[in-house]
């Protein structure tokens, strides 16, 4: 039998997962495999934390240190790894409602502080685990469970608003861009500092039947591909033309001084001071 | 990490600071606070400190950062702690229920304050033993002094590493505010956590070792571990509740049960001139000071009276109480609030002996002469 070669990361006693079928976390899932396996990274020196939701199951499947199950608190739980090990390689699983949502005060002043830490955000923009709720990046207009008449409010641009926060890494793809996602993760991981991957995914159950009114993933995937606007296309569109597209692309890469290397220094010159 | 150069001797200190030492003498290398009146002294001690004898100091966002900070340096084996108090410790339930579940170690200090201008208060004596949703169980200490907030923080970081579970102490803005003789013990007992010694494959983080308690690896040390909040099995796979009940009925009774079960060796108390006593105050914290003024100065009248100070206030030493209240005629509990540990006095001894709630909530403890009075009169 042939077997996917990147199985040899999984908790094979947590399978069958209980994804939707044809959900994109398994997607990002795969994205994230390769992206360690194609890096050599040692998986026992990383710690996966990750919050509730749909997108936050993608880590509990991988056989490594995982953080499971309380909402929108995977910042602070990464701070305090990562503070106590610098040496631990952290990578933050996140949906919408968990980062944007209940998390984002924690999200935001990760992004400030630039916490050495890879965050992949999984925006489906809607809550899938509880049946479809409005999101804070549900589009304006769009149907769901608790927006039954279209949804009043606006939407996040969250890469916008990590970049803002202090985030020195910042890139957005969607589940139909692959190597676009692989490659962004390698980066995000490799990169020194608050590196946000924003992986817009398909919810085909409640996003795709009630916002979208497709029956199908594939026609869901096929939208996001058809959708997508490179963002140096997006530079000569104007904001009416780009209201219903997605910008993909690298937003930000830049070298700051993290928090615990400003933390390091600080301890040098205590030592310094406690010697003298 | 650099060698922890402790203070020695003795000391003059706040109440506060002697917390600081306190955690710091027990091997706490991690603080993540938000600063409120009147714990702030606690993290501005911890943010000198901790650089100085190679631990991290963070102020988060809010407490909810600061515990789950927490909860996140001591998945990484480091011993760590946050304080708040009683608004702050509010936002902080979350994270203690998550702490218990995980069996994850920690300390949290709650110096309990009335709103405004932070008097002293017990209001919060049920909020940090009921306050998180779930079945859980907490070790909970009040001290009634400087010298017993530093002696007190080493024994609350021991019980967290011994029981794999968060420890509150549990004090007011009187023993924070208050500076205090401090003598620090040349030696100092330390207990750390177990760890797992067996094969990666074997390890089975949420299986109990004969005295309920799992040994407990450390991020980056290969064991791999699933750390879900969601119930789960002792390999900590997550279950469904609906079909595998026994699972999720043995977790729960395993987390409470390892600190039922040692309830009686978990429980510090002091007690004086309980031989002969005929009425016996029982309290806590800053009131069991003031009730062991009375109840000198009762024997003094010829009263037969005698003090019971509860160190651990959760789990209830119920075996003590017990025992007390087959040997009293009068039990007082004195309390800086509308008299909420009375009830679980009540829940104990009840039947047993006549039973008298002192409340006070006004912001300030009771008088020596407060106490007395309700002495004299309950024996006559």
């Amino acid at each position: 039998m042939k077997v996917h070669p990147n199985i040899k990361f999984l908790r094979r006693d947590a399978l069958p997962h209980g994804l939707c079928p044809g959900c994109g976390c398994g997607q990002i899932l795969n994205y994230f495999l390769y992206a360690i396996d194609e890096l050599k990274l040692d998986i026992d020196k990383m710690a996966l934390v990750t919050g509730v939701g749909c997108s936050s199951r993608i880590p509990v499947y991988i056989d490594a240190y995982v953080i499971h199950g309380v909402h929108g608190r995977t910042f602070p739980i990464a701070t305090g790894i990562k503070l106590a090990n610098p040496e631990v390689n952290v990578v933050i699983f996140t949906g919408d409602g968990d980062c944007a949502a209940i998390g984002g005060n924690h999200f935001i002043q990760a992004a400030r502080r630039n916490l050495d830490v890879t965050t992949i955000l999984v925006n489906n923009r809607i809550y899938g685990m509880t049946g479809g709720q409005v999101a804070p990046t549900t589009p304006s207009d769009a149907i769901t469970s608790t927006t039954p008449l279209g949804n009043v409010e606006c939407p996040f641009d969250l890469c916008k608003l990590a970049e803002a926060a202090g985030a020195t890494y910042v890139s957005r793809w969607t589940t139909a861009h692959p190597r676009s996602c692989i490659n962004a993760i390698k980066k995000g991981i490799q990169h020194k500092g608050f590196s946000f991957i924003e992986i817009v995914s398909q919810c085909p159950t409640y996003f795709g039947r009630y916002a979208l009114g497709f029956r199908e993933p594939e026609q869901f995937i096929n939208w996001l591909r058809e959708n997508s606007v490179p963002k140096e296309k997006a530079n000569k569109m104007s904001p009416e033309e780009l209201r219903t597209k997605i910008v993909v692309g690298e937003f930000v890469e830049k070298r700051k001084p993290t928090l615990i290397e400003q933390y390091m220094e600080m301890e040098k010159r205590v030592r310094r001071h406690v010697n003298a | 990490m650099s060698k922890y150069n402790g203070l020695s001797g003795i000391q003059f200190l706040l109440g506060n600071h002697a917390i600081a030492e306190g955690a710091l003498a027990a091997g706490c290398r991690y603080f993540a606070g938000y600063p409120i009146t009147p714990a702030s002294e606690i993290a501005e001690r911890m943010s000198e400190r901790m650089p100085q004898v190679g631990g991290r100091f963070i102020q988060m966002e809010d407490e909810i950062g600061s515990i789950f900070s927490v909860v996140g340096a001591s998945l990484a084996g480091v011993k760590a702690m946050t304080a708040t108090a009683s608004a702050g410790y509010n936002y902080m339930q979350e994270g203690i229920g998550f702490a218990v579940t995980l069996e994850v170690p920690c300390v949290i200090v709650d110096v309990q304050r009335t709103r405004q201008d932070i008097q002293p208060t017990q209001a919060d004596v049920m909020q940090v033993r009921w306050g998180t949703s779930g079945d859980y169980e907490i070790i909970c200490l009040a001290p009634s002094s400087v010298q017993e907030a530093f002696d007190l923080m080493i024994e609350a970081f021991n019980f967290a590493e011994k029981y794999r579970n968060p420890v509150v102490v549990m004090c007011d803005s009187l023993i924070s505010h208050t500076r205090g003789k401090v003598v620090i013990p040349d030696k100092i007992n330390i207990i750390d956590r177990k760890t797992p010694k067996m094969p990666t494959e074997e390890y089975l983080p949420f299986k109990a070792e004969e005295d309920g308690v799992p040994p407990m690896s450390k991020i980056g040390d290969g064991y791999r571990v699933l750390y879900t909040m969601n119930p789960h099995d002792e390999k900590g796979r997550i279950i469904d509740v609906a079909t595998n009940p026994d699972i999720y009925e043995k977790l729960y009774d395993r987390i409470c049960g390892k600190i039922l079960h040692d309830a009686d060796k978990i429980a510090k108390y002091e007690t004086h001139f309980l031989n002969d006593a005929d009425i016996a105050v029982v309290s806590y914290g800053i009131e069991a000071r003031i009730s062991l003024d009375a109840v000198i100065k009762a024997r003094k009248e010829g009263i037969k009276a005698a003090n019971v100070k509860l160190t651990t206030v959760w789990p209830v030493p119920s075996r003590l109480l017990e025992d007390i209240s087959e040997r009293v005629k009068t039990i007082i509990v004195p309390e800086m609030n509308l008299g909420k540990y009375f009830r679980e006095v009540q829940r104990v001894c009840r039947g047993k002996t006549r039973l008298v709630s002192m409340p006070k909530n006004r912001g300030q403890p009771h008088t020596t002469e407060e106490i007395l009075n309700v002495i004299r009169k309950e024996s006559r």
